[in-house]
């Protein structure tokens, strides 16, 4: 990364420096990260990606601010991450929709929180549903709604949050793959059309290749971060061409080699 | 995304529409809920013709007697055309007790379920009460609130207290997690959290609790009006047992099977609308 560091002088959304986190599971200490070290700059598209246990999730959860590092910092804008906060939003694999509250009132629930007047909030919420085209359904409750819709909202929540940096837990794993690849391509357009930072966890090699800019290879035991792959092909990315399948077959042989050396 | 319409959502996104033909399904719903209850008039009807028992009233003397309790002028003794004195005495003391416990257990509920400090001082002495059945506490309660409508009233209120502690507790600690997270990245955070997160996800296991306490009240009503007072359903069923008038011990039976039904009816009804977002609970 450091032809990065080089062309660009202002500071970085992210900076994870030499970032740890231990868990204690009983007497067994487990070392989820360890000496991460991850720079992200504003309008990146980052995708974290590794078998489960590499500490992805964690990391992620460390940049949301629900978690703190048991060793080294990370920082937004410079400034250390210590609670999560509107800036940075995260969309779950399991949507975290509140049950309760209609499509419109899922997303009004940012702007509310941050004591924006009615008109406001009416205004930013008819503009996200729009976004992810579900004007139709403004006024359904999330257990009326297929997955994929459901998913939806939770971008357009955290959009409509004005969030700077959005942070994805394996957002698409439980969608079928029809539904998956459209929300890709929606969420690229969005990523492009409003300039945002993505942090994109995913165990899908070729769910990486074809959303990232730069594609952070992690591994288990104890989890770390093995290799920053910055991917040149442009978009829109055919999945089927000769480039793309090189590209996933030399992230995949980085991924298996983990896999090996964990069973000796 | 920004022309969705076109593409999406597809038939495969859309929600499930419900069947056709509604007001057949409800037709059938109520013939078949009305089997059980007919079969057992009928063996009524039949036990009580045929002589098996002399000590039971057939149905059409129980109805008789009923329409007399209810408007008098067929008997005119001493309960004729008293129902809705009875009813009314009744009915205060189950909606007062099941208020008043209501308005103290939710409170304390969501006490206990949020604050740790709460929960280790007071969840154990409940624990400990709990077991303790509604009956026990008869003797104790006459001792205290003497014979008459407060012990009653007492009664009811520790028949309906647990149930809706106790699912209050639940509804309150089994908020799941990932909403404090959503709603803390959304910047919702601290105390903000209880009245845009824990109350409305609590609010089905609240209702469950509000229906099973409303129902124990209804249930712990006659032993309640054991007590000595004058009126209530509970007291014309404990009348008709001391003058062997069985007509009326029936008559006062029916009328609290159909109160408390209605009653529940009613507290569904509503359930059902503030929980219409929850996909589990439609009764």
């Amino acid at each position: 990364m450091a032809e990065t560091d080089s062309l660009s002088a202002p500071l970085p959304i992210i900076e994870i420096r030499n970032v740890s986190k231990t868990f204690w599971l009983g007497e067994q200490k487990i070392e989820a990260l360890s000496g991460a070290n991850l720079e992200i700059r504003k309008g990146e598209f980052i995708c974290l990606i590794g078998a489960s246990g590499c500490g992805k999730s964690t990391l992620l959860r460390i940049m949301a601010g629900f978690e703190q590092p048991t060793g080294g910092e990370a920082l937004m804008w410079g400034k250390p991450i210590t609670e999560p906060g509107p800036s940075r939003g995260m969309v779950f694999q399991d949507y975290a929709l509140f049950p309760w509250l209609t499509v419109r009132n899922n997303i009004a629930f940012g702007p509310k929180s941050q004591g924006r007047s009615t008109g406001e909030v009416k205004e930013i919420c008819d503009r996200f549903i729009e976004m992810v085209g579900l004007q139709k359904f403004a006024n359904a409750y999330p257990h009326q709604l297929s997955g994929g819709m459901r998913q939806r909202v939770a971008i357009a929540r955290v959009l409509a949050n004005d969030a700077e940096l959005v942070l994805m837990d394996e957002p698409f794993g439980a969608l079928d793959a029809m539904t998956r690849e459209r929300l890709q391509d929606e969420l690229l357009e969005i990523w492009e059309r409003t300039k945002l930072t993505v942090v994109f966890v995913t165990h899908a090699i070729e769910e990486a290749i074809f959303l990232a800019d730069r594609v952070v290879v992690m591994s288990p035991g104890p989890g770390r971060i093995d290799s920053d792959n910055r991917l040149t092909l442009p978009r829109p990315r055919d999945v089927a061409s000769p480039e793309f399948n090189e590209i996933r077959r030399d992230l995949s042989a980085r991924l298996h080699s983990h896999h090996g050396k964990k069973a000796a | 995304m920004v022309d969705v319409t076109s593409s999406a959502p597809a038939a495969e996104e859309a929600p499930p529409r419900k069947a056709s033909l509604p007001h057949l399904g409800k037709a059938r719903d109520f013939a078949l809920a009305m089997i059980v209850p007919g079969l057992l008039l009928l063996l009524w009807y039949v036990a009580t013709t045929q002589r098996w028992t002399r000590l039971i009233p057939t149905p059409a003397e129980t109805a008789e007697y009923m329409v007399d309790f209810a408007v008098g002028g067929i008997y005119d003794d001493a309960f004729s055309a008293t129902l809705h004195i009875h009813l009314l005495a009744s009915m205060s003391r189950v909606y007062g007790g099941f208020l008043l416990a209501a308005a103290v257990a939710l409170p304390l509920g969501l006490l206990i379920g949020r604050i740790p400090l709460a929960r280790k001082t007071l969840d154990p002495f409940f624990q400990l009460m709990r077991p303790i059945p509604v009956t026990a506490w008869l003797p104790l309660s006459m001792i205290l609130f003497g014979l008459g409508a407060k012990s009653a009233f007492s009664l009811v209120f520790l028949g309906a207290f647990y149930p809706i502690l106790l699912n209050t507790i639940f509804g309150v600690k089994n908020v799941d997690p990932k909403l404090f997270e959503a709603a803390s990245m959304l910047g919702c955070r601290g105390n903000a959290q209880f009245f845009r997160v824990v109350l409305p996800a609590a609010l089905p296991s609240i209702f469950t609790g509000l229906r099973l306490g409303l129902g124990l009240a209804w249930f712990v009503i006659v032993v309640g009006e054991m007590t000595g007072v004058p009126q209530g359903l509970g007291a014309v069923i404990m009348d008709g047992r001391t003058l062997s008038r069985t007509e009326l011990v029936i008559c006062g039976m029916i009328i609290i099977g159909i109160v408390g039904y209605l009653s529940d009816r009613i507290v569904m009804m509503i359930g059902n609308h503030l929980l219409r977002w929850s996909p589990t609970h439609h009764g």
